[in-house]
């Protein structure tokens, strides 16, 4: 890239995560043999896959969690094995957003302040944590659920949560693994009309799921089989709006 | 964003002094049993030396404003050695040439009197109980500024007649506790007209039989030498008649003359820490090292049952040295904790002790600042290993961790 990635990300520069030739070995197993993703700006994307197929491995290093073993990961254009740790902390501060399958939320703290507490390491200072807290919490329905502690909330309003938290800091890119796999069949349907919405309003999604309806519902679906790409629609396809929410996932499969 | 220069470099944000605290509490708040019990390790270290430097300094400080009832200005002269090694010999006169020293107010001798003092004639002549018998000038009372506490001291009367004084320790070995009794010096009676109460500067009086010049010479063959001299002058002129007493008391010979202020023995005693005192301090310091122990252990097990809470701040964007500075703020938070109660409870247990023993209760500030220190210092090595711990944990490992 001979462009400054800054004005990559600021401009929605071609792709916001691009892994070419990627693998990834641990001890004698190798996880991922050869994988090359490119995620564009505004796209929804599923990747899809059974236990083992190294999906998991693929969120680790999309998250800049993990580096690969050989190839290239370029997270909203910085080169991620160039950069030191606390690069990469940065990095994840200020362009990714993560959800998990257990909401990872905080006990007995107030939902507001649990979305506040995400945006901790950003810099943004304390009282705008909190008005930007509020304001995600309103985008993901929960705006009348400020004081609320996790155990007083449904399975389905916890995971908002931590979507909340997730998109607080408005990052070019959300990951959510397994986002519904905790959830009953509503609550899932809940949470995924909020990634709509949050998809509607411009933000790239990728959603890590072996639930093939969940994977169906996406525009776009990455299938990773035995640590390769198993089949891909395309970049740029994630663009398109998602179907209609499925009405029952059978996301607690697992 | 903030924190994100225009050249593109990634630069992590930098957490606020109040926000470093925050997350140093939020691993506390969330087990206090947990909390209370590992600060009570460090607790009862910091309270144990606090309290023992506590009780020691009291008894110090008591022992200071002893000194000050009973005056510094007392001086003792005593007869030393010749310059060919004998027992040298206090001139008759030394007393009446001390008193006229100009700032001296008062001063009286007592005179050693080679015999013994015995409850009846029955009891073999051997057995003194420690007891000396002693000439004593009718002042020595006031020089000393004792009192009796039976009968009355010797007097114009009494001095010349076979009666005896009896030091507070003398009495009581003796078993005598009222006057009118009757006691075996040298080889006759002698009535019990008075006893003593104690005097901490000299306390060979306790232990002596106090009779008359005159009486000590008629009846027991007392040669008229002074053998102690107890001399009292105004405070600030201490030093100067220090100075010309042996001159005064023997001008042929001052070498012979030695001169000493009792109440330099009590004053080095009340500076002097004892050995009881650096061994119940170690006995401290070993209950503060046992509970940075627990601490180190509390913050270990709270690691590893973190796991998932550290994967999340790592990906939310923590870096390693915030997640150390998060687990070594907790740690310090946690000794911070047990050294303030330990302060507490150190500080009640002195005033207490102190209290039940009469003394001003009195903890030096340094103290404080030592138990402050100890527990910083505590805090930051416990600390310091579950911290390193929690920052290298990789963020996958403790995000698959359930």
């Amino acid at each position: 890239m001979n462009r400054p990635p800054n004005e990559l990300t600021r401009t929605g520069g071609p792709y916001v995560v691009e892994l070419r030739e990627v693998t990834r070995t641990y001890g004698g197993v190798r996880a991922l043999r050869g994988v090359d993703l490119l995620v564009e700006r505004g796209e929804l994307v599923a990747v899809a896959g059974p236990s083992g197929s190294g999906k998991s491995t693929m969120l680790h290093l999309i998250g800049t969690l993990d580096r690969p073993t050989t190839g290239t990961v370029r997270i909203a254009g910085h080169d991620v094995p160039g950069l030191s740790d606390r690069e990469l902390s940065a990095l994840r501060a200020r362009h990714l957003g993560f959800v998990f399958q257990q909401f990872h939320l905080a006990p007995g703290v107030a939902a507001l302040d649990n979305v506040a507490d995400g945006l901790l390491y950003t810099g943004v200072p304390p009282r705008a944590r909190r008005e930007k807290a509020a304001a995600a919490l309103e985008r993901v329905g929960l705006g009348h659920r400020l004081g609320h502690r996790p155990h007083q909330l449904s399975g389905g309003e916890q995971q908002r949560v931590a979507v909340a938290r997730a998109v607080a800091g408005d990052p070019p890119l959300l990951l959510a693994d397994e986002p519904t796999g905790n959830l009953d069949s509503a609550a899932g349907t809940e949470v995924l009309a909020v990634l709509r919405d949050l998809h509607a309003s411009g933000t790239t999604i990728l959603v890590i799921t072996h639930d093939a309806e969940i994977a169906a519902w996406c525009p776009r679906q990455v299938r990773v089989r035995d640590g390769r790409i198993a089949g891909d629609d395309g970049p740029g396809t994630g663009r398109r709006p998602p179907g209609p929410v499925p009405a029952t996932t059978k996301g607690a499969a697992r | 964003m903030t924190g994100e220069t225009t050249g593109g470099r990634l630069v992590p944000a930098r957490l606020g002094p109040s926000d470093v605290l925050r997350t140093g509490m939020a691993g506390l708040r969330t087990r206090p049993a947990r909390v209370i019990l590992s600060a009570l390790g460090i607790a009862i270290g910091i309270a144990t030396m606090i309290a023992v430097l506590g009780v020691s300094a009291s008894s110090r400080e008591e022992l200071l404003r002893r000194l000050d009832r009973l005056g510094t200005n007392l001086l003792t002269v005593s007869p030393g050695r010749t310059l060919f090694g004998e027992q040298a010999k206090l001139p008759e006169e030394a007393l009446r040439m001390v008193r006229r020293i100009g700032p001296v107010r008062t001063a009286s001798a007592t005179g050693v009197v080679d015999t013994t003092i015995r409850r009846t004639n029955h009891i073999p002549e051997a057995v003194t109980g420690g007891i000396a018998v002693q000439a004593a000038t009718s002042g020595l009372l006031a020089t000393l500024e004792g009192r009796v506490t039976a009968g009355t001291w010797l007097n114009a009367a009494t001095e010349t007649r076979p009666a005896v004084v009896l030091g507070a320790r003398a009495a009581e070995r003796l078993g005598v506790t009222r006057t009118g009794v009757r006691v075996w010096m040298g080889e006759r009676w002698f009535t019990v007209v008075g006893i003593l109460g104690p005097m901490p500067l000299a306390p060979e009086i306790e232990r002596s039989a106090l009779v008359g010049f005159p009486a000590a010479a008629d009846y027991l063959g007392f040669d008229g030498h002074p053998t102690t001299i107890y001399e009292r002058s105004a405070e600030e002129s201490v030093e100067a008649v220090r100075a010309v007493l042996p001159r005064t008391v023997n001008p042929e010979n001052p070498e012979e003359v030695t001169v000493s202020r009792p109440s330099d023995a009590l004053a080095a005693r009340a500076a002097a820490a004892s050995a009881f005192t650096g061994l119940l301090l170690g006995l401290g310091a070993v209950a503060l090292l046992v509970g940075g122990v627990g601490v180190a252990n509390t913050m270990v097990i709270s690691v590893l049952e973190r796991r998932r809470e550290i994967g999340l701040r790592r990906s939310l964007g923590a870096t390693r040295g915030q997640v150390r500075l998060q687990f070594l703020t907790e740690s310090l938070l946690l000794s911070a904790l047990g050294g303030l109660a330990g302060t507490v409870l150190g500080g009640l247990a002195t005033i207490a002790y102190a209290l039940a023993r009469g003394w001003p209760p009195v903890v030096p500030p340094w103290a404080f600042a030592g138990a402050a220190g100890a527990a910083l210092v505590i805090g930051t090595i416990a600390g310091l290993y579950p911290a390193m711990r929690a920052a290298r944990l990789p963020p996958t490992a403790a995000l698959s961790a359930t």
